[in-house]
C-alpha cells in the first residue's frame, strides 16, 4: 500500500462507518440512540465541566498502578518459577486455577477487602494483569537455549550477573508479549472496576450516565474514548518492540 | 635450517608440560531407570599449545567428554586435571565454543566479544575488543547484531568472544557442523591461523575425519558407546598443509580403516 493509501482507506471506512450511524440513528427516529453529532456535544460538554480529563486521568492512574504493581511482582516471580522447575511443579497448580477466574468475580471480595473505593479497583487491574505476565515470563525463562545460560556461567558471571545479563534479555521478547496483553486486559477491567467501586473514571462516566438521567450520548462518548485509548496504550506498549535490543532478541 | 630446530625445540617444549590429564574418566547416564554406559575409563593427556581433535561417530559420547573436561558435567568414575587442578565446574579461563548459534542475539558484535570483559577498566576493554574483531575480520561490523551475520561471521564472532577473555584453553564441539562445506573449509584455515598467533590449548570435537586430520597435531579416535579410546594419530604434518600429499591421504586413509568406512562411496 502507497502512504496515502493507508492513511485513506481507514479514514474512508470511519467516515462511511459514521454516516451510515448519522443516517441510522435519523431514519428510525430513536429517542435512546444518540447521533454523532449528540455524542460529540456530550464530550464537549464534559471538557467544559472540567470532567473529561480528570476522568481520563483517574482511569489511567488505575490502570498505571495494579498494572504496576503486576509487572514488578509478577516478572520476578515468573522468572524465579521458569528458572527453578520444583518452584513451577510446586506452584503451578494454584497459578492454573487462579488463572481462569475472571476479575470481576473477585468483586464481591475485593469490596470486603479493599472497601468501596480506589483500592479495590487496582486490586482487580493488579489481578487481570498479574497471571498473564506471569506465564509469558515463565514461558520466556524456560525457553531460554541452555547454551546462553552455559556462556555465562563459563565467563563466570556471578548468578546475578547471569539473571540480569543472560536470563532477563533472553527472556525479554516474550515478557513484552506478556505486557502487551496483560496492559490490554488491565484497561478491559479498569472500565468493569470504576462501575461498581468508584466514582470517576471512564467506566464510572458510562454507568453513572445511564443511571442519572440516561444520558446515551455520554455513554457511547465514554465507550469511543475508552476504544481510542486502549488503541493508544496499545501501540505505545508495542512501540517498546521497536527498541534494538529487544527486536534483535527475538532472533532466538 | 634455524627455524626449524626452532620448531623443533619449540615442540619439545610444548611436549614436556602436560596441560591436561584425563584419569580414568567414565560416565553413565540414567535415562527411564535404564542406566547406560557412555565413556569407560578413558585416559588421555594434552600438552600445552596442543591441537588435539576428539573423533568418532555420532552419538559416541565425544560431546559428553568435551562437557567433562569443560566442568558442565560431573564424571561417574575418575577425574580431569588441568595444570594440576582438578576440575570441578566451568572456569573462565577455558572458554567453550559452540556452533554458531552460541552468540548473544541481543548484543551487538562489539556486545559479544566483550561480555566477558566486565572486570576491565573501559579503555581496556575497547582495546581488547577491537582488537578480537580485527583477529577474526569482523572490523566494520562492531555494531552489526548476529542476525545480519552470515553463519560462518557468527562462528568467528563466538570465537572472538572466547578469545577476548585471554583463555588458556578452548573446547571446541563440532563448531562448524552447521556451516556450508565452502565456508567451513575456510574457517578451518582461520581457527589454524588463529591458533598458530594465540597458541591456545584446543580440544576439538568432531565426526569429520578429514577436518581431524587439517587441524590436528593429534587425532583421539573415539569407539563406539561406551566410548573407549581405539587409538591415537599423530598427525606430523607441519601447516598448511596439503591436504593432497600421499602422507596426508595415507594418515587419513588409515583412520578410515580403523573406524571401518570403506574408501568407495
Amino acid at each position: 500500500m502507497k502512504r496515502w493509501e493507508s492513511l485513506f482507506w481507514p479514514a474512508l471506512v470511519a467516515a462511511t462507518g459514521l454516516t451510515v450511524w448519522a443516517l441510522g440513528v435519523r431514519l428510525t427516529h430513536t429517542s435512546i440512540f444518540p447521533s454523532p453529532v449528540s455524542v460529540y456535544r456530550g464530550l464537549v460538554e464534559l471538557v467544559s465541566k472540567g470532567l473529561l480529563w480528570r476522568y481520563i486521568a483517574d482511569s489511567l492512574f488505575r490502570v498505571g498502578s495494579g498494572f504496576g504493581l503486576a509487572l514488578v511482582t509478577g516478572v520476578p516471580l515468573g522468572i524465579v518459577l521458569g528458572y527453578y522447575p520444583v518452584a513451577f511443579k510446586t506452584i503451578n497448580p494454584v497459578i492454573q486455577i487462579m488463572r481462569p477466574i475472571s476479575p470481576l468475580a473477585w468483586i464481591p471480595l475485593s469490596i470486603v477487602w479493599f472497601g468501596v473505593g480506589n483500592l479495590a479497583a487496582v486490586f482487580l487491574i493488579f489481578l487481570a494483569a498479574f497471571f498473564p505476565l506471569v506465564m509469558a515470563t515463565i514461558n520466556g525463562v524456560r525457553n531460554i537455549p541452555e547454551i546462553y545460560l552455559r556462556a555465562g556461567h563459563n565467563f563466570g558471571l556471578s548468578p546475578a550477573a547471569v539473571l540480569s545479563r543472560v536470563m532477563f534479555p533472553a527472556a525479554l521478547p516474550q515478557i513484552l508479549i506478556g505486557l502487551r496483553i496483560s496492559l490490554g486486559v488491565a484497561w478491559l477491567v479498569v472500565v468493569a472496576a470504576e462501575m461498581i467501586a468508584v466514582d470517576s473514571g471512564l467506566g464510572y462516566l458510562i454507568i453513572d450516565s445511564r443511571n442519572a438521567g440516561k444520558r446515551y450520548d455520554l455513554v457511547v462518548a465514554g465507550m469511543l474514548l475508552i476504544g481510542v485509548i486502549g488503541l493508544g496504550l496499545d501501540t505505545a506498549i508495542a512501540r517498546l518492540d521497536r527498541l534494538n535490543f529487544i527486536r534483535r532478541g527475538k532472533s532466538l | 635450517m634455524l627455524k626449524s630446530a626452532l620448531a623443533l625445540d619449540e615442540a619439545a617444549n610444548r611436549k614436556a608440560k602436560t596441560k591436561l590429564t584425563i584419569e580414568g574418566v567414565g560416565m553413565r547416564f540414567s535415562e527411564h531407570g535404564k542406566s547406560v554406559d557412555v565413556l569407560d575409563s578413558l585416559r588421555l593427556e594434552v600438552s600445552e599449545g596442543e591441537f588435539v581433535c576428539i573423533l568418532g561417530p555420532s552419538g559416541c559420547g565425544k560431546s559428553t567428554l568435551l562437557n567433562i573436561v569443560g566442568g558442565f558435567l560431573k564424571p561417574t568414575s575418575g577425574a580431569v586435571y588441568i595444570d594440576g587442578e582438578q576440575v570441578d565446574g566451568p572456569d573462565p579461563r577455558r572458554i567453550f565454543v559452540f556452533q554458531e548459534r552460541g552468540v548473544f542475539p541481543w548484543l551487538t558484535v562489539e556486545g559479544n566479544v566483550g561480555f566477558g570483559l566486565f572486570n576491565l577498566p573501559k579503555k581496556e576493554k575497547q582495546e581488547r575488543i577491537a582488537h578480537y574483531v580485527k583477529l577474526v575480520g569482523l572490523q566494520g561490523f562492531e555494531h552489526s547484531y548476529p542476525q545480519e551475520l552470515s553463519g560462518g561471521m557468527k562462528q568467528r564472532l563466538e570465537v572472538a568472544r572466547a578469545l577476548a577473555v585471554n583463555p588458556d584453553m578452548l573446547f571446541l564441539d563440532e563448531p562448524f557442523g552447521a556451516l556450508d562445506s565452502i565456508t567451513r573449509l575456510v574457517m578451518r584455515g582461520e581457527l589454524l591461523r588463529i591458533w598458530e598467533a594465540e597458541r591456545k590449548t584446543i580440544l576439538f570435537v568432531t565426526h569429520d575425519i578429514e577436518e581431524a586430520v587439517q587441524l590436528a597435531d593429534r587425532v583421539v579416535v573415539m569407539s563406539v558407546r561406551p566410548a573407549q579410546i581405539r587409538r591415537i594419530v599423530e598427525v606430523e604434518i607441519p601447516h598448511p598443509r596439503d591436504i593432497s600429499s600421499p602422507r596426508y591421504l595415507k594418515l587419513r586413509d588409515s583412520i578410515f580403516d580403523e573406524i571401518g568406512l570403506a574408501h568407495q562411496v
